[in-house]
C-alpha cells in the first residue's frame, strides 16, 4: 500500500522516562498506521502508555525516538504552525482542557490567533451551533456549562482548525453514561460529515467497539492484539491479554 | 449535519453581555465581602485613609510645619485634637499630611514589587530546569537581604530620602511575592489548558502572558495586600532611623523618633502617630485576609 494512503505512519517509536534504577519504559518499539478516513482505537489499561503515544503524536512529549510521519511528511519533536494543524487533540477531562478565566468565544478563537488566521464574523456562532450547542454560548465561562456541553466546545476549539486528523485521548471518561452517548454520535456525526481521521485511546471496550474501525491492544508499552470490532461483540480474541480484557469489560 | 438532540434550558439568561460596570458591581466579590463585617471594615478604613490623604489639605486644621512656640508640648484640646509636638506643631495635622507619605510608599512598593515579583516567579516556574534555578538561587539570595541594612546602605550611598527608602523597600520585598507566583506557575504550567494551547499553537509569550500569568495573579493581590501592613511598618521603621523622608517632613515614623525624648512627660507626642501606624497597618492586614477568603477558594474557613 503506498504511504499517501496513511494520515499517520509511526515505526519504532520508544519513550523512556527517567535513567538509571527510575529507568521508565513507557513505550516500547511502536510500529502502527492510521489510514485516511479510519478510526483507530487504542485500547488498554490505565498506565500502559496509551496516552504518551497521544502525546507523542501531537508534539506535547518531546523526548521519544523512532520516526512519525503526518500525512506522509515526517515530524521532528518540535512542531511547527503547518504540523500543528494537521492534527489536533481532544483532552480526557472537560473541566480540565478549557482555560477558566476564557470565555467559550475566546476558547474557540484562541486557535485562530495562535495560528495568525483572522477569525470571521459569525465563525464562533457558527463553530458551537455545529457541535449542537447554541450560539449564545459564546459569552458564558466555562464554570457555566456542564461537563457534555465543555466537552463539545473542547470538540468545537479542535476543529475550528480544520484539521484532518482528530486525537481523542479517552475523551468520554469523565462524562455521565447518557452524556457519553451524545458525545460519541456527534464525534461520529463529525467524522462523516468531514472525512476526518481519527485516534482513539480508551480503556472502555465498549466505546471502542461503538466507535472504531480497528483495535490495538496496549499492554506495557506494546501492542499485544489487533482487531476488528466485531471480534469485541463475539468475545473472542487471539492473544490471552485482549481475550480477558474482552472478558472483564462484558461482566 | 445532524446535531444531537440536546435541552437548552438556560439560554437567553446570560446571552447578552451586560457593560462592563454593571458586570463590575454585580460581580459575587462584592456579595461576599459584605457577608465579611472584618474585612468590610479593613477596606473602610483603608478608603478612609486614601480619602483623607487626597483632602489633606482639606481636612488639616492647620499648616503641618506651622511653629507655634508658645503652644509647643500641649496637650490633647479642642484646639489642637491631638496635642502640639516640640516646636508646636499640630499633630493632627501631621498626621493627616503624613498619611501622604506613607500611602506614597506603600502604593509605589506595591507597584514596583507585584510585577516584578511576578514576572520572575512566572518565567522561572514557567519555564523550568536551568531557568528556575538561577532565577529562584538570585531570589533565595534577596531574602535573606534585612531591608533595614540594604536601607541604611543605600542612604549611604544615595543619601536619606523617601525615594531611598521606597527603593529599599522595594529590593527586599519582592521575593516572596516571586516564590508564589512561581508556586502557581508550577501548578498551572501542566494543566490540561495549557497543554490545550500547546497543542494549537500557542507561543511561550502567549502561554505566558494570556494562559499562566492571569490564574496567578489574584493570590498575588492578596499577598500585596498583605505586605501593604508590613511595608507601612518597614517605612515607619526607616523613618524612625532617620532613613526615610526628612524633617520636616510629618513622617509617622520620624513623628514617634522625634516624640520619644519626650514620652514620659508629654506621651501624645509618640502615641498619636504610633496609633496612626497601628490603624493602617492592622486594616492592610484585615482586608489582606478578608481577600484571600473571598478569592482564594482554598482557604475555607473552619
Amino acid at each position: 500500500m503506498s504511504t499517501k494512503n496513511h494520515a499517520i505512519e509511526v515505526r519504532g517509536l520508544d519513550v523512556v522516562y527517567g535513567e538509571g534504577e527510575h529507568r521508565n519504559h513507557v513505550v516500547r518499539a511502536l510500529d502502527f498506521d492510521v489510514r485516511r478516513g479510519e478510526t483507530l482505537g487504542i485500547v488498554g489499561e490505565s498506565g500502559c502508555g496509551k496516552s504518551t503515544v497521544l502525546r507523542c503524536l501531537t508534539g506535547l512529549e518531546r523526548g521519544w525516538s523512532g520516526e512519525i510521519r503526518v500525512e506522509g511528511s515526517p515530524v521532528s519533536h518540535r512542531r511547527t504552525q503547518e504540523e500543528l494543524r494537521r492534527l489536533q487533540l481532544v483532552f480526557q477531562d472537560p473541566f480540565a482542557s478549557l482555560h477558566p478565566r476564557h470565555r467559550i468565544r475566546r476558547a474557540i478563537t484562541e486557535p485562530l490567533r495562535c495560528m495568525g488566521l483572522a477569525v470571521r464574523p459569525g465563525q464562533v456562532e457558527d463553530a458551537l451551533e455545529q457541535v449542537g450547542l447554541p450560539g449564545s454560548f459564546a459569552e458564558r465561562f466555562p464554570h457555566e456549562l456542564s461537563g457534555g456541553q465543555r466537552q463539545r466546545v473542547a470538540i468545537a476549539r479542535a476543529l475550528v482548525l480544520n484539521p484532518p486528523i482528530l486525537l481523542l485521548d479517552e475523551p468520554t471518561s469523565a462524562l455521565d453514561v447518557s452524556v457519553q452517548a451524545e458525545v460519541l454520535n456527534l464525534l461520529s456525526d463529525k467524522k462523516d460529515a468531514e472525512a476526518l481521521t481519527y485516534v482513539m485511546v480508551s480503556h472502555d471496550l465498549s466505546v471502542i467497539a461503538h466507535m472504531c474501525d480497528r483495535i490495538l491492544v496496549m499492554k506495557d508499552g506494546r501492542f499485544v492484539d489487533e482487531f476488528a470490532p466485531e471480534a469485541i461483540a463475539a468475545r473472542r480474541a487471539t492473544d490471552p491479554y485482549a481475550q480477558h480484557l474482552i472478558d472483564a469489560s462484558f461482566v | 449535519m445532524s446535531a444531537p438532540s440536546m435541552s437548552h434550558t438556560t439560554e437567553g439568561a446570560l446571552s447578552k453581555r451586560p457593560n462592563i460596570a454593571m458586570r463590575f458591581l454585580r460581580h459575587p466579590f462584592w456579595g461576599n465581602l459584605a457577608r465579611e463585617p472584618l474585612g468590610l471594615t479593613g477596606f473602610i478604613l483603608i478608603g478612609l485613609l486614601v480619602l483623607v490623604a487626597l483632602f489633606a489639605p482639606l481636612l488639616a486644621p492647620y499648616s503641618p510645619n506651622r511653629q507655634v512656640l508658645s503652644d509647643a508640648l500641649s496637650a490633647p484640646s479642642a484646639a489642637h485634637w491631638a496635642g502640639t509636638d516640640e516646636f508646636g506643631r499640630d499633630i493632627l495635622s501631621r498626621l493627616i499630611w503624613g498619611s501622604r507619605l506613607t500611602l506614597r510608599t506603600v502604593l509605589s512598593v506595591s507597584a514596583i514589587v507585584g510585577p516584578i515579583g511576578l514576572i520572575i516567579g512566572v518565567v522561572a516556574g514557567y519555564f523550568g530546569g536551568w531557568t528556575d534555578t538561577i532565577l529562584m538561587r538570585i531570589t533565595d539570595i534577596v531574602l535573606s537581604f534585612p531591608s533595614l541594612v540594604l536601607a541604611l546602605a543605600f542612604a549611604a550611598a544615595i543619601g536619606p530620602g523617601l525615594n531611598t527608602a521606597i527603593i529599599a523597600i522595594s529590593l527586599t520585598s519582592w521575593p516572596p511575592i516571586a516564590r508564589l507566583a512561581r508556586a502557581e506557575t508550577l501548578v498551572v504550567r501542566n494543566s490540561d489548558y495549557v497543554s490545550a494551547a500547546r497543542v494549537y499553537g500557542a507561543g511561550h509569550l502567549r502561554l505566558i502572558a494570556l494562559y499562566v500569568t492571569p490564574m496567578c495573579i489574584p493570590s498575588v493581590v492578596v499577598r500585596l495586600t498583605l505586605n501593604m501592613a508590613v511595608i507601612t511598618l518597614t517605612a515607619a521603621s526607616l523613618g524612625f532611623l532617620g532613613l526615610g523622608a526628612q524633617p520636616p517632613a510629618p513622617e509617622w515614623g520620624a513623628m514617634i523618633s522625634a516624640g520619644r525624648q519626650y514620652m514620659i512627660d508629654y506621651w501624645w507626642v509618640a502615641v498619636m502617630p504610633g496609633i496612626a501606624i497601628l490603624l493602617t497597618s492592622l486594616s492592610f492586614n484585615i482586608a489582606g485576609d478578608a481577600l484571600r477568603d473571598i478569592l482564594d477558594p482554598r482557604h475555607d474557613r473552619s
